[in-house]
């Protein structure tokens, strides 16, 4: 689903002494099946930008449009059950929002919310435990019993299996141990491209945005401070250092190495090791 | 010879008595001043041993050992004086309405006198770099300013000894670096010793010494350097090294020849650089 914010201000509070403009004249689109990261540093608004994908918040001032569902401000929302059923949000540590007595009822809560069928849901409970990486020869079991990690991974399938178009997630790795990390951020790339989905994802991490993602988005104390795919994004050290961001790690090394040698490596999503390796033929003085 | 501040000595340890081990027959100190980073896969015990660090929990086997008092119900609170703990999730760490009362409420439990805990609520704040929002509302902060907030409330009670569990987690880039850089200060204008408990591989090798837990059990025990010398065996535990140790170890496997595994892009740089000079 296209995703379009048009001019978009948010107020906390308003007219308080409280009042903070969290959003400020935002607008940029999103089309339908990009992979988009948003960064930013902490504060810089990106929380309350993803609360507006699912009517969680609505605009002060101007309007966003989801697929065919528009939050306008000053009117109040229609369709915020349609538009709900069709943006699942994956929110930072979503195991701590497991409440059933197994995990079947568990990742079956959403869709009987929406009224989905039995026997629908059964299979979808199946499809998306396996999704996650689960076996469902766990669906009895009670979700407290597992490991962090897994329930975490329950807490997403609760989110998929409400079979959704548009996938937000923030942060969805925060907090696992590197190898979880891998792992939960291939999966949602795999689901992706194969169910066809847009997905928007906040995080702090660099490497991640570099990664996943089609397109960043950066944000600024409530605006959008840069945009572009992730290679243009991230040659702008000095403008991203300016708000409190680096470049990937990878990329900080390649123009180290640049500078101190004299080289004219590029980076362009090599792996480490095809990096080590031009890095050493032109090191030993070889041109590649 | 270093003295110890805190000891496990064969620390066992289990949720319920029908649930899995936890720790099993774990025995480590941490030395005054020392810089200690825990790391280990989601599961391995490592947030386990930091409750048992200051009596959230007790162990079923073995004893705990802080500052030469042995963990006790009678102890408990003179132990927890001593011990600053700052969680994964600052949510769950907050009682004041204002920032400002929330760094006080310890300093109100420890019958600090008032001239002195407005002088330490300044300092503690400004040492994290929040001193602009001490009359805003911590349940309105994003969640890295509340983390720093949790983590000046701990500073401001000075503790001889810190724990970050996962403190960092939820923090930007720029954010964990500004926490590390907090730590580090501290350190300097005072002895504390400071346990952290991290995925952040780059943490990691800003600590004194290294223990990796795996399954319950004491994995490795070294320097970062040491431990980022083994490539494979840690992403066989579910662990990962910083870009800079893997980047090393590929130019060690194309036959070049990198005597000190680098901890840092300075230390990769110049490693290179006496290679380079030698070509």
């Amino acid at each position: 689903m296209d995703i379009t914010f048009d001019n978009v201000s948010y107020i906390y509070q308003p007219n308080s002494p409280f009042e903070h403009r969290a959003l400020e004249n935002l607008s940029f689109q999103i089309p339908s099946g990009s992979f988009v990261a948003v960064i930013g540093h902490t504060g810089s608004g990106k929380s309350t930008l993803i609360q507006h994908l699912n009517g969680l918040l609505a605009p002060t001032h101007g309007s966003v449009t989801i697929g065919d569902v528009m939050l306008q401000a000053g009117s109040k929302p229609k369709n915020l059950k349609a538009l709900r059923k069709q943006v699942g949000v994956v929110f930072q540590y979503p195991e701590h929002q497991l409440f059933e007595e197994t995990i079947e009822k568990d990742i079956s809560f959403g869709p009987l919310n929406f009224g989905v069928q039995e026997e629908e849901i059964k299979q979808r409970v199946q499809e998306t435990i396996e999704a996650v990486g689960l076996s469902s020869d766990m669906l009895e079991r009670s979700p407290f019993d597992l490991s962090g990690g897994q329930m975490r991974r329950v807490a997403i399938a609760g989110v998929l299996a409400m079979n959704p178009r548009v996938l937000v997630l923030d942060e969805p790795t925060a907090g696992l141990d590197p190898k979880g990390q891998r792992e939960i951020m291939d999966m949602f790339y795999k689901l992706h491209h194969e169910k066809n989905l847009t997905t928007v994802h906040v995080t702090h991490s660099m490497e991640d945005a570099l990664a996943y993602a089609d397109y960043v988005i950066v944000m600024h104390n409530g605006h959008m401070y840069m945009q572009g795919k992730p290679l243009e994004v991230f040659k702008e050290k000095e403008a991203l250092n300016k708000v409190g961001l680096d470049v990937p790690e990878i990329i900080e090394l390649t123009t180290k190495m640049n500078k101190r040698f004299g080289l004219s490596l590029e980076y362009k999503k090599q792996s480490v090791e095809e990096l080590a390796a031009e890095a050493a033929h032109k090191l030993k003085g070889g041109s590649v | 010879m270093e003295q110890s501040f805190l000891e496990f000595q064969n620390v066992s340890f289990q949720y319920r008595e029908d649930s899995p081990v936890v720790l099993d027959d774990v025995s480590i100190q941490v030395n005054q001043n020392e810089w200690v980073a825990v790391i280990g896969h989601n599961g391995s015990g490592k947030s386990t041993m930091a409750k048992l660090m200051n009596g959230l929990l007790f162990p079923n086997e073995g004893h705990v050992y802080v500052d030469g008092l042995k963990l006790s119900d009678e102890n408990i609170w003179e132990i927890r004086r001593k011990v600053g703990m700052v969680f994964q999730n600052p949510d769950n760490q907050f009682v004041g309405t204002t920032v400002k009362d929330d760094v006080a409420f310890g300093l109100e439990n420890h019958g600090i006198p008032r001239e002195e805990m407005i002088k330490r609520i300044a300092h503690s704040l400004k040492a994290v770099g929040m001193e602009e929002y001490e009359d805003h509302e911590p349940h309105r902060l994003s969640g890295g300013q509340k983390q720093r907030v949790a983590i000046a409330s701990v500073l401001a009670v000075a503790p001889s000894m810190i724990i970050l569990d996962e403190a960092t987690a939820m923090l930007d880039p720029k954010g964990r670096k500004e926490i590390m850089h907090t730590v580090n200060q501290v350190r300097q204008e005072r002895d504390v010793s400071v346990v952290t408990i991290t995925h952040d591989l780059n943490e990691v090798t800003l600590a004194d010494r290294v223990i990796v837990m795996n399954k319950g059990n004491v994995w490795f025990e070294g320097t970062p350097r040491e431990l980022f010398e083994q490539k494979g065996d840690l992403q066989s535990i579910g662990l990962d090294i910083p870009l800079v140790s893997k980047f090393a170890h590929e130019l060690k496997e194309l036959g070049l020849n990198v005597n000190k595994q680098p901890l840092n892009h300075e230390e990769l740089m110049d490693e290179l650089w006496t290679l380079h000079s030698t070509m």
